[in-house]
């Protein structure tokens, strides 16, 4: 191997590199790909030319300060944004050949393709069964025992089928926090979705719960493609298959988890991820 | 090291840069006892070549040293990146170095036994050796401290010349002692010193190596074009 042609420190980390750009037309083994997405809160530019592709039975992690805009796009994914006037999307988001930014989307049935759990568990205050049969009501007509079916189905994926079988009429908010969270998910995949988006899905857990939730998505995966957005750089290097580094607004670098964590190439994502920013 | 900005956590940065300050220490040491073992024997001289051995024992407890802060390190924070990158260096840095103490040592014991023998051949083919071993030495460690991977690559690419040399006074040994039976002892014991002497350069070359990879994140590649296959033909020579 020629010496000369190996990058050197200079232009390892410098920021000279440039990715090459995903093609046009996804990959069979991408589930959502994103293309030239732009995204504004009224004139504020909040996503800038975001392409990057989210593979099938995969979990991506996607990392960066506060205000860079990871948020931003989990919201994207299942149009969140849609419920605040002034705020516009722009560019393409291909989940199975399907632009959903596209205006003549149907939302109902993209929230069911794309689940979603936030940082703080968010059970309504109603019993488990209730909480997880919600979503599976409005957009399937199941007999009671298929119902019951899905429910042991989701709360076993869910890890959280033997905590709670014995009690599945009392009320949610009796759960413990890292219960209630894994209930969340239960609910998110109950409708079978393609996607699930976690925000920070741990970040109110002790290490238990969250080690507990980590060892989740590692199962989730099989069946679900995983988008997480985490502040903890070690989470996003356990769980993982590929992360995303995000600053002010832009996709900086993109690669295995084992990659960004041993040899990130571009600069910044090293300086974040080992603590110099700023 | 070569990162010029900071880490948030002071203290972070500041047990990295303790970290090299002790591999710098160690390499020094480890330096000193090449130096002096290689005088040791050009020499003939008894009383370096035992300061040489007493030694060792200072780099083993440098080693450990170097070992517990690392992991110290690992443990509590978690480095990732280039600062993962170079606690993994150190970790491999530091057995390299102890490596090239114990064969430091191995020479000078060596000396002190040629020393009991009238020898009549001339050393100036392993004291041109020791010379190259200890420049190329000297670049790694520096190159460790300078976090310079361009001076690595030298490193890496001057041991064939030690190489070569090596098996030059293979040969050559081999030739004394099929001329005279009874110089086979000392020419045995001249023999392992070239040979401690040639695995000293590998090691600096792994030290070149891990330093290329601790500043770059790339690995140089596996092969060095290797020569001449003399001692391919004596599979017990070590």
């Amino acid at each position: 191997m020629e010496l000369a042609n190996r990058p050197t420190h200079e232009t390892a980390v410098s920021g000279t590199y440039t990715p090459a750009p995903p093609p046009a037309v996804p990959p069979s083994n991408v589930r959502v790909a994103i293309r030239n997405l732009n995204f504004y809160y009224g004139s504020t530019h909040a996503l800038k030319n975001v392409t990057i592709d989210y593979i099938d039975r995969q979990t991506t992690a996607m990392i960066g300060p506060s205000g860079c805009g990871k948020s931003t796009l989990l919201r994207v994914l299942n149009r969140m944004y849609d419920l605040y006037p002034g705020q516009r999307a722009e560019g393409e988001v291909l989940i199975g050949g399907d632009n959903i930014i596209a205006p003549d989307q149907n939302l109902t049935q993209l929230r069911r393709r794309v689940g979603m759990v936030f940082q703080k568990p968010t059970p309504f205050p109603k019993s488990i069964y209730e909480n997880v049969v919600f979503g599976v009501r409005l957009h399937e007509k199941l007999s009671k025992a298929e119902m019951d079916e899905r429910v042991e189905w989701s709360l076993t994926r869910a890890a959280l089928w033997n905590e709670v079988k014995d009690r599945l009429h009392s009320s949610a908010l009796g759960l413990s926090g890292g219960q209630q969270q894994r209930l969340c998910i239960a609910r998110s995949i109950a409708v079978r979705p393609d996607v699930l988006l976690l925000d920070e899905p741990t970040s109110a857990l002790d290490p238990i719960s969250t080690l507990k939730i980590e060892e989740l998505i590692d199962e989730l995966k099989r069946d679900f493609t995983i988008i997480i957005v985490t502040h903890n750089m070690q989470q996003a290097g356990r769980c993982a298959d590929q992360v995303a580094f995000f600053y002010l607004g832009e996709l900086v670098e993109v690669g295995p988890s084992s990659e960004i964590f041993t040899a990130p190439r571009e600069r910044r994502t090293q300086e974040y991820i080992t603590g110099r920013f700023g | 090291m070569a990162d010029e900005t900071k880490h948030i956590v002071t203290s972070f940065g500041i047990d990295l840069k303790k970290l090299h300050d002790m591999i710098a220490v160690m390499g020094g040491l480890v330096e000193r006892a090449l130096a002096d073992a290689s005088a040791a024997l050009l020499e003939r001289d008894a009383v370096l070549a035992a300061r040489v051995v007493e030694m060792d024992p200072k780099i083993d407890a440098e080693e450990r040293a170097v070992e517990q802060f690392a992991v110290r390190l690992l443990a509590l924070r978690q480095p990732v990146a280039d600062d993962l990158r170079q606690v993994i260096q150190a970790l491999k840095v530091v057995t390299d170095l102890e490596r090239i103490g114990d064969y430091a040592a191995n020479i000078a014991k060596r000396s002190l036994v040629l020393n009991q023998m009238a020898s009549s051949f001339s050393l100036s083919g392993l004291g041109q050796m020791a010379l190259l071993v200890q420049q190329n030495l000297k670049s790694s460690i520096d190159a460790v401290g300078d976090a310079d991977p361009q001076k690595a690559v030298a490193v890496w690419r001057a041991d064939q010349m030690v190489d070569d040399l090596y098996n030059t006074i293979f040969r050559e040994l081999i030739t004394y002692m099929m001329e005279d039976a009874r110089s086979i002892t000392a020419c045995t014991h001249l023999l392992f010193i070239a040979k401690n002497l040639e695995r000293i350069g590998d090691h600096t070359t792994n030290i070149a190596e891990l330093t290329y990879y601790a500043v770059t994140g790339q690995a140089l590649p596996d092969f060095r074009p290797k020569g001449d296959q003399t001692s391919a033909y004596f599979p017990a020579n070590t």
